[in-house]
């Protein structure tokens, strides 16, 4: 095989998971190799569904608000932000100009430790522990602002259908501002320890190429279409919330002086690039915040017969740390809504995996795979197969198969 | 080769560690038996990080304010408080709570708060401190 001749012999298939050291959550990758090359590679999710929709649809919005907390543990807003908009749409609720730069100031605090978490994760996929133990330190600082405007560290509790439910009260400027301070200080030191560090270079780079044609064909989404050249981000697409007042554009790893190549390298650019942007977006929304109520409806009881009547359907966007992330919300007049459909970003990111790790390296696929920021929790939904025949043998079959070899060795 | 993390490895030798020892400073033998002296009030535990101003803990419940009018039922996200017909009071299973405080927000009467308290882990779910009436 060393010689490059083709073989007769069927591939080697090597299945990765679902539950694997490499992958930090449950997907089964299969690769057909050819010496050390991945040739074909497929995969498999659907491990870990929860059935958090079907429990959607027996609650209330404002109970659901909270339980989309729930969908991802690390993207806390992201979910109620999307729910909570399309809810609002439905039942024709106009939030507060001040509760909107709340949801973006909590919104971009989730992008820095979201990126930081990621960025933490890639180094210690490449063994390069010393930079992860960094990393994550240097979340914490994000994680205690969180903590300190909402009261917890991940499951926020912040949105609230027309609203949010906590205020940013001036006494709290100063710690945030330090904590911003101290990132736009640290990011430079950051942006040495990924970009100029040679163990990173020659790992990263040219490493999981997703060229821009192929990101435009499989709809990527978020920090993975972007590193490949898209330009694409729904704050600036479809602004939403206080984004439409804000000065921002989407980040291309070319930020950074250099091509654009749609390899590993220009994820870590993106990423560490967008804190730095997601630093000054906070720095703005403190400093033009508006005055006046948090919330549609401080009475949560008219908020929900204002819910309970309302008719139609809406979907909400929102820009999570990923890409984007879709609500559909269907409501019919009842308490739960009719149907409630979530799409996380994960799911339009994971077929870039295929073009991405077809040639490269058995070592590289840990690396490559963390590289679009999967996450499966997430995404997981019902897959229903049609025209494909599944093999499930549960116990009853079995005993069933038994029993008929049995008869059949019997001869009777 | 350029590797600009060696400086900062060697800052970090003279750095205290980041993350806060508990519950003892120094790894006991084995944690039961930690936890075990702590009780007999034999040793003292490490304290956690302080918890943030608007932390959201374990429930308080002011049963006689109560009026039973079911509000808090109704927003519970995760059903973890029952109504008991005979008391017209609720119950609430902490075992269940996923500590959103909205129960907090719609109560007319104002007598369901969090409190700080955190440490809350135990084998049996429907212990007398999983329960608060």
């Amino acid at each position: 095989m060393s010689d490059g001749t083709p073989t007769k012999k069927a591939p080697y298939v090597v299945p990765i998971g679902p539950i694997h050291p490499a992958l930090k959550e449950p997907v089964q990758f299969l690769f057909e190799m050819e010496g050390e090359v991945v040739k074909k590679a497929d995969f498999a999710p659907g491990q870990t569904h929860r059935g958090i929709e079907w429990m959607g649809m027996h609650r209330n919005p404002v109970q659901i608000v909270h339980l989309t907390d729930r969908i991802c543990g690390i993207c806390g807003v992201t979910h109620s932000l999307a729910f909570a908009r399309a809810v609002e749409q439905i039942v024709d609720i106009e939030v507060p100009a001040r509760a909107d730069y709340i949801r973006v100031i909590i919104a971009e605090l989730e992008r820095i430790q979201s990126h930081l978490l990621w960025a933490g994760v890639a180094a210690h996929e490449l063994g390069f522990d010393t930079l992860f133990y960094l990393a994550w330190r240097v979340r914490e600082e994000s994680m205690d602002v969180i903590e300190y405007i909402t009261g917890n560290r991940i499951n926020y509790g912040l949105v609230q259908v027309g609203g949010v439910r906590r205020d940013i009260v001036p006494d709290q400027h100063p710690t945030i501002k330090k904590c911003l301070d101290g990132y736009r200080d640290l990011l430079g030191k950051m942006l040495n320890l990924f970009l100029n560090d040679t163990t990173i270079s020659i790992r990263c780079k040219d490493t999981g190429l997703l060229t821009f044609e192929k990101a435009l064909e499989l709809s990527c989404v978020g920090p993975t279409a972007r590193a490949s050249g898209v330009v694409k981000d729904v704050r600036v697409d479809y602004p939403y919330s206080a984004y439409g007042d804000l000065d921002i554009s989407p980040i291309l790893p070319s930020a950074y002086g250099g091509g654009i190549n749609g390899d590993v390298y220009d994820r870590i650019v993106v990423r560490l690039l967008e804190v730095a942007q997601s630093v000054e977006i906070i720095e703005t929304c403190l400093k033009e915040m508006p005055d006046g109520p948090i919330l549609w409806e401080s009475k949560l009881p008219k908020l929900l017969s204002a819910c309970k009547k309302a008719h139609g359907e809406a979907v909400g966007r929102h820009e999570a740390p990923r890409g984007e992330c879709l609500h559909y919300v269907a409501m019919d007049g009842h308490e739960a809504p009719a149907m409630w459909k979530v799409k996380a970003s994960s799911y339009s990111n994971l077929h870039s995996w295929i073009p991405m790790l077809e040639g490269e390296q058995l070592a590289d696929v840990p690396i490559i795979v963390a590289s679009i920021d999967p996450c499966l929790s997430c995404t997981d939904r019902v897959a229903v197969l049609r025209g494909v025949k599944r093999d499930l043998m549960t116990k009853e079959d079995l005993h069933r198969l038994s029993v008929e070899k049995t008869r059949r060795i019997q001869g009777c | 080769m350029a590797l600009p993390m060696i400086r900062e490895i060697l800052a970090q030798v003279f750095k205290i560690p980041a993350t806060n020892p508990f519950p003892a400073r120094f790894l006991p033998p084995s944690v039961t038996e930690f936890l075990k002296k702590v009780g007999a009030g034999e040793a003292t535990i490490n304290p956690p990080v302080a918890t943030p101003p608007r932390f959201r803990g374990k429930i308080v419940y002011d049963r006689d304010g109560c009026i039973g009018c079911n509000l808090c039922i109704r927003v519970c996200p995760a059903h973890a408080i029952e109504f008991i017909p005979e008391t017209k009071r609720v119950r609430i299973y902490v075992t269940q709570c996923i500590f959103c405080s909205q129960c907090n927000d719609i109560c007319p009467k104002g007598v369901l708060t969090m409190s700080p308290e955190f440490l809350l882990g135990t084998e049996d779910r429907f212990a007398e401190s999983q329960i608060v009436e």
